[in-house]
């Protein structure tokens, strides 16, 4: 890649932090560290891999407000982790966890283990328990 | 406290950065594309049976680590690597070694390190850092992908240093304590050592996941991608392989170019034209692999017209590992 070729597809990804650091040759066919702001084709595979995590997110969504499981589901979703993740933080199995999805044990759990779990995702026990 | 001697330098991937950056404070300089090349930092790996977030695994260079264990080694630099299980004795001992003058690199996880973009937080253990300082309570971090040093909080370096998951960091951190300077023969050596272990890697691990057999492996599957997983999911694929080869801390091309730029620089030192030529060579290889990555877009966003197919897409593949092939093969069974 040609220095002049070094793509500056800007979608606001970096959000203008900072800019990203690509090689590509001057003109005496010298490699040379070039500043970019991104590249299309970059671009469109993020974007794609966030589709996919907001569809996720937005599924749990709809799943806790039909009750259909506890609102740790959609933080699960929301923190793109799953029951293992979570259950290596919360020092327990998955299987725990996933008992917790159920909305009748969850809304029976013990404040120590809510607030463990808020203090995973890095919310309140409040934002934690009240899905809206 | 800050270590006013600590420069910032920014490199395209992580991992050089930070060796980089430590080796240039202990006053041994060596680029990126050189840590690269002397840690044999390129790899291609393929294994579609190891999924990661439903994706086939997928990658452009070696294990994360590696690349520091290697070209340590190679210029026989000495370092101290500690974990830990407590997060107060791991944060209390990056203080301490901070209070001797000492800048430090660490693992940590890009998911809780809130001064990056909120688009590149994923989930990654891996990521390397240099902390340099502490001011009013925030450490001051030299991040090697970002052109600034910038500051994190002790709540969040501690969450970032102890982040669960794939390769958990476990509060890792290390710095160089024996850094010779090497003489011409010694930096031959290390070089030829560097390159005769990515050319073993890319030409003959009898697998077909791993080197250049990885390649055409993905190019086998890859054809035929649409046919069996269908429209939607193909789009995904192809989307992770795009991301792989692309994102941040690449350079480029899946770290084709910062290999080119490493043969280069190698020339200077080695004096054969050998390299120059091997360099020009990989660049042409890395054109054809961004070609992939700039089609494969089109196809990702629905906007390919129709000559641009999964078959294409894998001729070109095909290519890439041929070109490549010729540059290993040049250069392989080097002597110092």
């Amino acid at each position: 890649m040609e220095k002049e070729q070094v793509p500056q597809d800007d979608e606001n990804l970096l959000e203008g932090k900072f800019t990203v650091v690509k090689y590509a040759v001057d003109k005496n066919g010298k490699y040379v560290k070039v500043p970019s702001v991104g590249w299309e084709p970059e671009n469109v595979a993020l974007k794609q891999a966030w589709e996919v995590i907001n569809e996720k997110i937005e599924a749990a969504h709809k799943s806790v407000l039909s009750g259909e499981v506890s609102p740790l589901a959609y933080w699960i979703e929301k923190n793109m982790m799953d029951e293992k993740l979570v259950g290596d933080y919360m020092g327990f199995s998955k299987w725990k966890v996933k008992e917790h999805l159920n909305p009748k044990v969850f809304t029976a759990l013990p404040q120590d283990i809510l607030k463990k779990y808020a203090e995973t995702f890095k919310i309140s026990v409040e934002e934690l328990t009240k899905i809206v | 406290m800050i270590i006013s001697d600590y420069k910032h330098h920014q490199s395209a991937h992580c991992e050089n950065g930070t060796v980089s950056n430590l080796l240039n404070f202990h006053k041994l300089e060596l680029s990126e594309p050189m840590v690269f090349g002397i840690g044999s930092g390129l790899f291609f790996s393929y294994m579609p049976f190891l999924k990661l977030n439903g994706m086939p695994g997928t990658s452009y260079r070696i294990l994360p680590g590696e690349i520091f264990k290697r070209m340590t080694k190679r210029l026989n630099i000495k370092v101290k690597t500690e974990k830990f299980s407590d997060k107060k004795k791991a944060m209390d001992e990056l203080d301490r070694a901070l209070d001797k003058g000492l800048p430090i690199g660490m693992l940590t996880s890009v998911f809780y390190l809130p001064y990056l973009p909120k688009a590149f937080r994923f989930h990654f253990n891996a990521h390397n850092i240099v902390v340099f300082g502490k001011q009013n309570g925030n450490y001051l971090v030299s991040d090697p992908v970002m052109d600034n040093p910038t500051e994190v909080s002790y709540e969040d370096l501690m969450r970032a240093r102890f982040a669960k998951g794939v390769m958990p960091p476990k509060g890792r951190m290390y710095y160089p304590v024996e850094v010779p300077t090497p003489t011409e023969k010694e930096m031959k050596i290390a070089i030829v050592k560097g390159l005769n272990k990515t050319t073993s890697d890319m030409l003959t691990i009898p697998v077909p996941f791993f080197g250049l057999w990885g390649v055409r492996y993905l190019a086998k599957n890859l054809r035929t991608w649409d046919k069996k997983l269908g429209e939607k999911q193909a789009g995904l694929y192809l989307g992770n392989q795009i991301r792989m080869q692309e994102e941040i801390g690449t350079g480029g091309a899946g770290f084709r170019f910062i290999f080119a730029a490493f043969l280069q620089e190698a020339n200077d030192i080695m004096r054969q034209d050998l390299f120059n030529e091997a360099s020009a060579e990989m660049t042409i290889a890395g054109d054809r692999w961004r070609e992939f990555a700039y089609l494969a877009g089109k196809v990702c966003k629905g906007r390919a017209t129709s000559d641009i197919t999964y078959p294409l897409l894998a001729d070109i593949l095909l290519d890439c590992a041929d070109k490549e092939e010729k540059v290993f093969k040049k250069l392989k069974n080097l002597k110092a």
